[in-house]
């Protein structure tokens, strides 16, 4: 089970959350080519590794939340607000 | 040598002392015609079909550990072609075909069995959508029933019709599925290609793939570099990983999908079954246990293990829809990691890099296309451009826009 410490609401299980993706990618400016278009909706780093994601605490306070989180070993390292910009360990 | 009942027979008198190695150990030779990484039933089958198909024996399959224990060996066995779209189902039941006439080709037991493959529905808007898909099937040649409940009854008596939350009103029968014993695939195909001459290079990973002008010419990997001018990727769940080596952001997300097999019962459940409220699919393997399989843990990982909520919904769901499951424990469950695209539909093709193929991005849909992804990939490798089977599942489609949708969720790996 992948335990999430929410910002508001503290310390709860994954089944509360909807996971939501990559949280490194950005939407592009409106006139940006269709190229950007392109790596914004389908390229992914999919790493192996730190991955910084989005979840949103729909069955509990409805925030979206940046979660830095391994894919091998499944750590939850950090949980920020949207706004914030978390750091990713290199290793 | 070549297997057959007399061979069993005199090896039986003979004290089994006759067999030989079902395929060689070579080292790694500096350079191929062609490198295949990757030695699963994908890689393997392309490495087969490039010898058999297309005369190029001048081949290497690189895999990292022994063949067969990535997906190969972690599926849940099932093999049909019922898909909606056009492009989905002409590319599965050419694959359906290969497996019918499987064991004849590389004279290897792989235990085809077509069994039937059925989907219960539960809701008016889902029997449309069943009589929808088996309409586009049959219009495509291939078998599609319509059942009605109690003909579902009178298949699987365990099946709970008449359950008050999801009551079944039918289901979409393909009798031409059923399933295959997994790991006997990849032997075979490793037996059959090697004896055409493919070198199969086990305990070989892969560190880096060398691209000089826009062209591959190589690979760096934990027994030396290889040369080669072509290179397949045959690396499903890790693709992302491979692609990065030659500098491609490939649109595939990696996630994992559970399975599950029960202790060993008598014969109760006849055919693959999938229900249609849940995620949830059920066969019975020639042991006796029941082998099932749900949806995606929903989070990106490489770990080959899931977590508890998938459990329980799987269980769940086969519960709803089978209540006497209740009564059994389970002995086994495990996870593989499936590369997710966006469309949920796969890739066989060229790269943007000269020389550099994939089959990749396969999500639920890997064991069942086996041969027809190692045909469609030597194809396009032997001939440098796709056959009309995999012409629609290019790389590019993503920028241009067709993509093949199956499921019409959109651009979300976690939920096709």
């Amino acid at each position: 089970m992948i335990r999430i410490d929410c910002p508001w609401c503290g310390m709860r299980d994954e089944a509360e959350f909807t996971y939501r993706g990559d949280a490194t990618v950005t939407r592009p400016g409106a006139n940006a080519p269709e190229e950007a278009f392109h790596d914004f909706v389908y390229a992914r780093k999919n790493p192996r590794g730190w991955h910084v994601e989005w979840w949103y605490h729909s069955s509990g306070c409805r925030q979206y939340l940046k979660v830095v989180r391994h894919t091998m070993t499944h750590e939850v390292r950090t949980v920020a607000r949207a706004t914030e910009t978390p750091e990713v360990p290199s290793e | 040598m070549r297997y057959s009942g007399f061979r069993l027979l005199s090896e039986a008198l003979r004290g089994n002392t006759g067999w030989t190695p079902a395929w060689r150990d070579p080292p790694p030779k500096k350079s191929y015609d062609v490198i295949i990484i990757g030695g699963g039933g994908h890689g393997l089958a392309t490495a087969y079909y490039l010898a058999r198909e297309h005369g190029i024996t001048n081949v290497a399959v690189l895999e990292k550990g022994p063949i067969g224990l990535g997906n190969t060996g972690r599926n849940t066995t099932i093999v049909r072609s019922n898909y909606l779209l056009p492009q989905n189902h002409h590319f599965y039941e050419h694959s359906l075909k290969l497996w019918e006439g499987l064991e004849q080709d590389l004279n290897y037991n792989a235990m085809m069995s077509q069994r039937g493959v059925f989907n219960i529905f539960h809701t008016e808007g889902a029997k449309n959508a069943s009589v929808r898909r088996g309409n586009a099937m049959r219009l495509s040649g291939i078998d599609a029933e319509l059942l009605d409940k109690e003909q579902i009854r009178a298949m699987c008596p365990l099946i709970d019709v008449d359950n008050g939350r999801f009551p079944v009103l039918g289901g979409l029968l393909q009798r031409r599925g059923g399933t295959a014993r997994h790991d006997a695939v990849a032997w075979g195909f490793a037996r059959a290609a090697d004896q055409r001459g493919v070198d199969i290079i086990q305990h070989c990973e892969v560190t880096g793939i060398d691209v000089e002008g826009g062209a591959v010419v190589g690979v760096q990997t934990t027994r030396g570099p290889i040369k080669a001018k072509k290179i397949g990727l045959a690396v499903a769940g890790n693709t992302s990983r491979l692609a990065q080596m030659a500098g491609l952001d490939v649109p595939i997300e990696s996630h994992v999908l559970q399975a599950f097999v029960s202790e060993g019962v008598k014969p109760l459940v006849d055919q693959v079954i999938t229900f249609g409220a849940g995620h949830f699919y059920i066969s019975q393997s020639d042991k006796g246990g029941l082998v099932f399989g749900g949806g995606l843990d929903g989070w990106n990982t490489y770990a080959q293990r899931g977590n508890l909520p998938v459990v329980e919904h799987v269980w769940s769901a086969g519960i709803a829809m089978m209540p006497s499951l209740s009564r059994l424990r389970g002995l086994r469950q495990w996870g593989g990691v499936m590369d997710m695209t966006f469309d949920g539909s796969h890739i066989i093709g060229k790269t943007p890099i000269q020389g550099l193929y994939m089959t990749a991005g396969w999500c639920y849909g890997g064991f069942k296309a086996t041969p027809g992804s190692g045909w469609c990939h030597a194809w396009t490798i032997a001939q440098d451009a796709p056959h009309k089977l995999n012409e629609a599942h290019t790389l590019d489609r993503f920028r241009t826009g067709r993509l093949l949708d199956e499921r019409g969720n959109g651009p979300f790996p976690w939920m096709q």
